[in-house]
């Protein structure tokens, strides 16, 4: 029979058990906001389509044709769209997990499970979406005849890079949600601003030589050079030194998020 | 026997409700603090105890053994939702410790986590899933949900749809078909019609009979009477007693000792009231003029108003008026009613009017009364709203076998006459 005591101070170990026995009301959670999302939509699940191909056509003119940005020898929409890919994947999930815990605040103030299920099944979700951008992305490559390079093979690395951070964003924002529904106003500024501060429509090379290491303190930075090296390969060589100070940043925000989220979520219950 | 099931020592809740902690304070209230007095924030950080404390549980102790039922009573704001919530583990203690010995499955609301849009087949596995089963044990029990939950043309249809009694049915459903070691039960089971309520009080003394450990919270007597063989009473976050329902619940009923029931004003300036007529105290009690705690639906109730009359009036008309909480008013009563004091006057001195409202009239709940007195059509003395309260108490009066308790703001117990006409045979019993 199973036992568990009950203190002030719960045990750490005794959470990460919890958190693997719940593992199914994590897919459920992500399976009913799947289910959910497009329920009495017109046009459905292209929706994940829609939204990044304007935004790409919106780009395309704007920064390629208006702005005349370079594109390192590539179709400037492809260009876009692989940068697209991963900022559309952060952006969604930050802002949905953000959202998270308020939305199914029936849930944490009625049931007990692992809070952590929740930002994370949302972060789930929006990698669904992103698989199904993926796809379009495959096609908008045969339509250019642009052929992947051999380094493709480390695209799962970067997206798995780009999961982290969202993750340790969306943890972030979904905490300090609960108690500061400033959050509420501040996510949907991050995203809009961080379309234009990440190199969503241009290459990271157009950034000032002196100032490019600074620029990868961004994480997003070094995830969607990263994209663009695996698939467009090319004119696109990877800058390690920026690399590794994503990776950094990266990790300290995603591990600062979960304990962070670990620290505030005993509490979300009484304060939420 | 062996060892209890759950085990509680010394278990404490605080609840810090300071400006401070105040989460609709919003960010810019803690920003502000930290970058006019950093020092001062950091202080505040340190030593929190400055806040206003709350202990909704205080050094509570107690233990459950295997295939117990008990039920906890106490009024609202004793603390037995506090307790759910931690056995449940939705918030943890500030203090103490709880040991279980099995899994804990928490019914505080049926239908936590439905989701409107979903089908009813979907929320089967999507409600089962967040009360803890796994996929394969929904699976396994899915039918069996289903006739239970009496939906079964409908399940394909999304739940906002539903009529509400069969959205409660099908949720009640999933939660029944729990199987943990332990289940906590919060009211819940007061859903539905009277048929479909029969079925899950069916199958909660089921659920005990099998040998599971059922901790019940309710405010109906009548069902805590009917199904735990043994009560924990709360008051003010502490264990007051504990033992067999049948002490437990008439000593509840009878010390419940709230305040509510009681009014003084002991100084003379705070007297409501004018230079003819002040108030003293409203109180209610029982036929020996004991102040009540609570109020037994069965037993009447007197409404004693104390009030000193400063200088003589050539007539006075002191009197009540009941309310349910919701502003329903029940009835109002004068002291005028008894002729011989109708057109008295009253002089100098200290007057008790006191009423007596029959057993088997009110029915169960709050009921918040508002006393007055005047000379009609001259003057007003005093009028004030909801100077005590009463509640009152289902303890196996009109209404006492429905778990719901019976519509309307009274329950009066009356005559009924039945004749059988063609009736084939009378069953004998």
């Amino acid at each position: 029979m199973p036992e568990l005591i009950i203190e002030a101070n719960r045990k750490e170990r005794q959470y990460w058990r919890d958190l693997w026995t719940y593992r199914e009301l994590f897919y459920f959670l992500a399976w009913r906001d799947l289910l959910v999302r497009y329920k009495q939509t017109v046009v459905g699940v292209a929706w994940s389509f829609i939204r990044p191909f304007l935004t790409m056509v919106v780009f395309t003119i704007v920064f390629g044709k208006l702005g005349k940005m370079p594109s390192a020898g590539v179709a400037y929409p492809l260009l876009v769209f692989t940068g697209m890919l991963p900022w559309q994947f952060f952006s969604t999930a930050i802002s949905e997990s953000g959202n998270s815990l308020i939305n199914n605040s029936n849930l944490i103030s009625k049931v007990y499970f692992p809070r952590l299920v929740v930002p994370a099944s949302s972060v789930l979700t929006s990698l669904v979406d992103f698989l199904i951008s993926a796809v379009f992305l495959a096609f908008l490559m045969i339509w250019y005849s642009a052929i992947p390079p051999a380094q493709i093979v480390f695209l799962p690395a970067f997206i798995l890079f780009g999961l982290a951070i969202s993750l340790g964003v969306g943890v972030w924002t979904a905490a300090l949600m609960v108690r500061y529904r400033d959050f509420r106003f501040i996510v949907p500024f991050i995203v809009q601003f961080g379309l234009y501060i990440s190199p969503v429509g241009f290459v990271s090379t157009v950034v000032p030589e002196g100032w490019r290491l600074v620029y990868f303190l961004n994480p997003i930075v070094g995830v969607i050079d990263g994209f663009r090296w695996c698939i467009l390969g090319g004119m696109h060589e990877l800058y390690l030194p920026g690399l590794a100070l994503s990776l950094t940043t990266g990790t300290v925000i995603t591990l600062g998020g979960i304990r962070y989220f670990r620290a505030t979520e005993s509490e979300f219950a009484d304060i939420i | 026997m062996s060892s209890p099931i759950i085990s509680v020592e010394n278990l404490s809740k605080r609840y810090l409700v300071g400006a401070g902690r105040d989460s609709r304070d919003g960010m810019r209230h803690a920003l502000e603090s930290v970058i006019r007095n950093p020092i001062k924030w950091l202080k505040q950080q340190a030593g929190r105890g400055a806040e206003k404390e709350f202990w909704a549980l205080k050094d509570l102790s107690f233990e459950v053994h295997e295939g117990q039922v008990i039920g906890i009573i106490g009024r609202n704001g004793a603390g037995k939702s506090t307790l759910l919530k931690i056995l449940s583990r939705i918030t943890k203690p500030t203090s103490g410790r709880i040991h279980l010995r099995g899994r804990v499955a928490s019914l505080l609301e049926v239908g936590t986590g439905f989701h409107p849009e979903l089908t009813g087949r979907e929320n089967i596995f999507l409600n089962g899933a967040i009360l803890g089963m796994t996929r394969a044990e929904i699976v396994r029990k899915f039918d069996e949900i289903v006739a239970f939950s009496e939906v079964e043309e409908h399940l394909d249809m999304p739940v906002k749809r539903y009529s509400s009694g069969m959205y409660v049915r099908l949720a009640f459903a999933v939660a029944a078909h729990l199987e943990p070691e332990i289940l906590v039960v919060d009211e819940v089971l007061a859903v539905g019609d009277s048929a479909f309520q029969k079925k899950c009080l069916g199958k909660m003394e089921d659920v005990s009979k099998r040998g599971r450990t059922v901790l019940f919270v309710s405010h109906n007597m009548g069902m805590v009477t009917r199904l735990c063989e043994q009560s924990i009473l709360l008051e003010r976050g502490r264990v007051v007693m504990m033992g067999s329902t049948e002490t437990v619940v008439p000593h509840y009923l009878s010390n419940g000792a709230s305040v509510e029931t009681e009014r003084i004003w002991t100084s003379e300036e705070d007297r409501p009231g004018n230079d003819k007529v002040r108030l003293r105290s409203v109180r209610a009690t029982d036929s020996d003029g004991k102040t009540l705690g609570a109020v037994d639906i069965r037993k009447p109730v007197y409404i004693e108003i104390d009030y000193e009359v400063l200088r003589d009036v050539p007539r006075a008309r002191i009197g009540f008026r009941l309310s349910t909480p919701d502003g329903t008013d029940v009835f109002t009563s004068a002291d005028i009613t008894n002729e011989e004091w109708r057109d008295r006057p009253r002089s100098v001195g200290r007057y008790v009017s006191r009423c007596e409202i029959p057993g088997n009239l009110l029915n169960q709940g709050a009921y918040s009364v508002t006393v007055g007195g005047d000379n009609p059509y001259v003057e007003t003395f005093f009028l004030e709203h909801g100077v005590i309260r009463l509640e009152v108490e289902q303890t196996g009066g009109p209404g006492s076998h429905d778990r719901d308790k019976w519509q309307g703001v009274i329950c009066p117990a009356l005559n009924w006459n039945v004749q059988a006409y063609n009736a084939v045979s009378a069953p004998s019993r």
